[in-house]
């Protein structure tokens, strides 16, 4: 699935979209400890997590997330969302709990 | 002929909003230089480990960075309070982050072990009250 699949979809709100709508997503990811997450996520995972900090993007951004998706209906501070767009990494956001946003991405990438 | 290429860096204290900089900066100038994007994700991850690191514990620092034909090496240097006890720092989930820096998702204890995961050699050299210089290499393979 390519992240512009993510994005056309709907089931997240678009907080910012990035040139990379080309980018494919391999898989979903979750975790909150971002020591944690840069160490284990994979490159292009869509990364699903309740942290919105300017942290959130530098980890997404160096550890080649394709995308953030903010679960349990958090949001991204000011700073982070200018960071994002600055990044230009696609940042979504949902009121779904962590593991039904990671879910519905597997269930999309296995249909 | 060297064709080698030196690039420095300057973390500064105590700003978790500009911690990562350094970092990005490397990892574009490498994309850029087409160096294979998994040993960029390497550095990256290593380095970005290292900035947060001398923000949290230290009053920031310096990072000098060579990139050479067989490897990339980085050396983090701060003037803060060093570490004690090494070997228990080294230990996955070890942390003395205060708790204002947990709520920004970091002290889980994976930092320095990052750190040597992600890079080919590692090292580190600390003196309690004097500081502490990190040397990691990613080999380009």
């Amino acid at each position: 699935m390519k992240l512009y699949d993510l994005v056309q979809d709907g089931c997240f709100k678009v907080l910012n979209e990035g040139s990379t709508s080309e980018r494919e997503i391999l898989a979903p990811y979750c975790c909150d400890l971002l020591s944690v997450a840069m160490g284990r996520m994979p490159a292009d995972s869509a990364w699903v997590t309740v942290m919105g900090n300017v942290n959130t993007l530098a980890v997404a951004s160096l550890a080649d997330a394709a995308c953030i998706i903010l679960a349990e209906g958090s949001h991204l501070d000011e700073p982070a969302l200018n960071k994002a767009k600055q990044q230009d990494i696609t940042v979504f956001e949902t009121e779904m709990p962590i593991f039904d946003a990671a879910f519905l991405i597997y269930q999309k990438l296995h249909a | 002929m060297s064709n080698m290429i030196h690039m420095s860096y300057e973390v500064p204290p105590g700003d978790f909003t500009r911690a990562g900089e350094a970092s990005s900066n490397l990892k574009s100038s490498l994309k850029k230089m087409g160096v294979n994007p998994e040993i960029v994700r390497k550095v990256a991850i290593a380095m970005y480990e290292g900035e947060i690191n001398m923000v949290i514990h230290a009053t920031g620092g310096k990072i000098d960075v060579v990139v050479s034909p067989e490897e990339i090496e980085m050396v983090l240097k701060d003037q803060g309070p060093g570490i004690a006890n090494i070997e228990l720092a080294m230990q996955a989930g070890y942390s003395t982050a205060p708790d204002n820096i947990r709520n920004l998702g970091f002290g889980a204890g994976m930092g320095l072990p990052n750190m040597k995961k992600y890079s080919d050699e590692f090292k580190i050299e600390s003196t309690v009250g004097v500081g502490t210089t990190v040397t990691m290499k990613v080999k380009m393979e």
